[in-house]
């Protein structure tokens, strides 16, 4: 189980032949992750690391049946990559690529979104379900098969929190990196619907960063929602200056909007733990999940069906 | 990347929006010149990228040339929110009736461009937005369909205008958002948008901030870059903008170094916590190589206030020993005149930790603990 990608993961790879896209293939295959086919331009018929490339995402889908993409081509031409890839019916695209101006990003979401297509990033380390597929660049010794579903805004953090969560026995359902920009695929709130769903799932861990409004937006959904499984955050840059971009694009306090302490506070109303230090997140749902759910209304209900 | 006012006003005027006559110039001899061409009453303002300038005393008015070149000198020799100003905008005076405020921006949620306007613009439009969401006018930007006439209309007319003034304002709008898509613009706004007397309509002052993942397809403001570190930056951020690094100055003792701009945050955080103060924030990004690891020690070392440098690494792409590597190398080139705490873990983890071992250089295993020992060296000074 685990959501948005899993066993039956079909993947190409767009930019298999540069040198992080035939690097990241290697690895995502040692991962026994399914790369079926790879797709450059004008390299057609050759192949990296036993993979077979093609010069358009249509004709390696059709020969192979594939249902997602990752994509590693660089920043002026990935918007094109992306649209390729939507219009050939991939279902899970995955963008690697940092620095895509925002103008095209707000394109690629529009026509996603028109095609009923997730789009996972721009400028992320990618998704992973452990054991069954890794579709990104993460290293993947941190991760061990679990309980805790994990979406993050940052990539070396989430590495840190998944780190602590394999050590207290958790483990991860599915780890999914957001993206670093301020324009990217998925919410906190549309993953947070997936996990609900994800029988795998019992613990949530949301890892946002300064910048933008998601986090609030993800509190004022649980709260209006509810939530079966306990949550805990954790929030990078309180001590981040106004006006300042914090490495990732996406990283920057706008005025009064983005800081780590509206954040910090919206989650908290809405009963969501807020981890002080990024392994407080491992024993925090570590408690909760032994005390049982945080909402003692859904396990009456549990016990009652 | 920011644009100065009057290099924004130029690009307004090429697509005929309305803006007050004026020149910008560095000498306060040309500044009483160009007031005499203008005729007063005029409005010096100085041309720096800070936002609250007017409230900050960055903008003087004159009622004769002898005024304007007072006023120009008074401002040039001037230091706005830390920044020193070298150019000054002299224009015609605009006599308001009404200020108002019209910007095109992005929301993250929406994941489109969201065109704000309001009735109440000027100086304390952030506060209105705050207070008074109801003053504001918001349309939401369908990419595929963009904006449209119609949309101009409708804002237009929510601001409480009609006739010829509603089709002068839908005009200025519908500009705007032509430059804003033609120059890839993070931000554009046009506070105040002036509503004169005589019933017409200026931009007064411009903010055009156009995207820096975009700046290839503007190659005419790649230039600009050094030009803006040479007068907003430290000496730090400079260095760290010519070897590709991200760096931004804070106050404190603690130089920071890490990789993966979360991680460095919650670095930052941590030492916080503890009781510590960081002097910087430093991400070498993903894959870091020993030369970028000792370009790094050598920014964060160049600054006077560092009592201590705290090197966290969690190696994903990034490998431990590269790490290693960059921190020896560091250390011949530069020397390490503070103390250092290193946290290192992750891939390549073993090469790393004998590299730095033979050499006699401590590490250690966790975030937490290494940032109380940071803090620790800070108070006591070493």
């Amino acid at each position: 189980m685990g959501v948005f990608v899993g066993k039956n993961t079909r993947a190409i790879v767009q930019g298999i032949t540069g040198g992080q896209g035939s690097f990241h293939t290697r690895l995502m295959l040692d991962y026994e992750t399914r790369i079926v086919a790879g797709v450059t331009p004008f390299k057609g018929g050759t192949q990296v690391h036993g993979v077979p490339v093609y010069d358009t995402v249509d004709e390696a889908v059709e020969k192979h049946e594939a249902n997602a993409s990752i994509i590693f081509v660089p920043a002026p031409f990935a918007a094109d990559a992306a649209f390729e890839a939507i219009e050939a019916g991939l279902k899970t695209i995955v963008i690697i690529t940092e620095h895509i101006p925002v103008k095209d990003a707000i394109q690629v979401m529009a026509r996603a979104k028109q095609a009923g297509v997730t789009i996972i990033g721009p400028n992320t380390p990618g998704i992973i379900t452990p054991n069954e597929c890794k579709l990104g660049i993460m290293p993947a010794h941190v991760f061990r098969r679990g309980v805790a579903g994990v979406a993050s805004r940052s990539g070396t953090l989430t590495y840190e929190i998944a780190t602590s969560l394999s050590v207290s026995g958790l483990g991860q359902s599915t780890c999914i990196g957001l993206g670093g920009d301020p324009i990217v695929g998925l919410s906190f709130v549309d993953v947070l619907k997936e996990f609900e769903r994800d029988k795998q799932t019992r613990a949530v861990a949301l890892i946002g960063e300064i910048g933008g409004n998601l986090e609030e937006l993800a509190a004022e959904y649980i709260a209006n929602e509810g939530y079966s499984k306990p949550i805990a955050a954790f929030i990078a840059g309180r001590t981040a200056p106004t006006g300042k971009r914090m490495g990732h694009a996406g990283a920057i306090i706008m005025g009064q909007t983005g800081t780590a302490g509206s954040k910090i506070e919206a989650f908290k109303k809405a009963g969501v733990y807020v981890a002080e230090k990024p392994k407080d997140i491992a024993r925090l749902l570590a408690e909760r999940l032994k005390k049982g759910s945080m909402n003692p209304l859904i396990d009456d209900l549990r016990k009652s069906l | 990347m920011k644009l100065h006012e009057h290099e924004a006003k130029t690009i307004f005027q090429k697509y005929e929006i309305p803006i007050p006559r004026g020149e910008s110039t560095s000498s306060s001899t040309l500044a009483k010149e160009v007031a005499t061409k203008l005729g007063v009453p005029v409005a010096i303002k100085a041309q720096i990228l800070v936002s609250g300038r007017g409230k900050a005393g960055g903008i003087l008015f004159a009622n004769s040339p002898e005024e304007a070149e007072n006023a120009a000198k008074k401002l040039l020799g001037l230091e706005i929110k830390g920044i020193k100003v070298k150019e000054v905008l002299v224009e015609e005076k605009i006599v308001a009736k009404k200020e108002l405020y019209f910007g095109i921006t992005t929301d993250r949620a929406k994941c489109s461009y969201v065109a704000i306007a309001s009735s109440a613009g000027g100086m304390d439009i952030e506060e209105v937005a705050a207070t008074m969401p109801e003053k504001m006018v918001k349309v939401f930007i369908d990419p595929v369909y963009g904006f449209r006439s119609y949309h101009a209309y409708q804002v237009a007319r929510k601001m409480g205008y009609i006739g010829g003034q509603m089709r002068d304002l839908a005009t200025i709008f519908l500009k705007l958002y032509k430059i804003a898509m033609d120059y890839d613009a993070e931000l554009i706004e046009i506070n105040p948008l002036m509503e004169t007397t005589e019933g017409k309509f200026v931009a007064a002052d411009s903010r055009l901030l156009i995207d820096d993942n975009a700046l290839y397809r503007h190659p005419e403001y790649k230039e600009r870059l050094i030009h803006e570190a040479e007068t907003g930056l430290s000496a730090q951020e400079v260095e760290a903008q010519k070897a590709g690094l991200a760096y931004v100055k804070l106050d404190g003792n603690i130089g920071i170094i890490g990789n993966g701009a979360g991680l460095v945050m919650a670095t930052l955080d941590a030492v916080q916590f503890y009781g510590g103060k960081p002097a910087n924030f430093l991400d070498v990004g993903g894959g870091a190589s020993a030369d970028m690891m000792a370009s790094a020690l050598n920014i964060v070392l160049s600054d006077p206030k560092v009592e201590v440098v705290f090197i966290n690494i969690l190696g994903g792409i990034t490998r431990c020993d590269e790490v290693a590597r960059g921190i020896l190398e560091a250390k011949k080139r530069v020397g390490f005149a503070k103390p250092i705490v290193i946290r290192l873990v992750g891939t390549n983890e073993e090469e790393g930790r004998r590299i730095l071992t033979e050499a006699s250089i401590h590490f250690l295993d966790s975030m937490e603990e290494a940032a109380m020992k940071a803090v620790e060296i800070a108070k006591t000074g070493g």
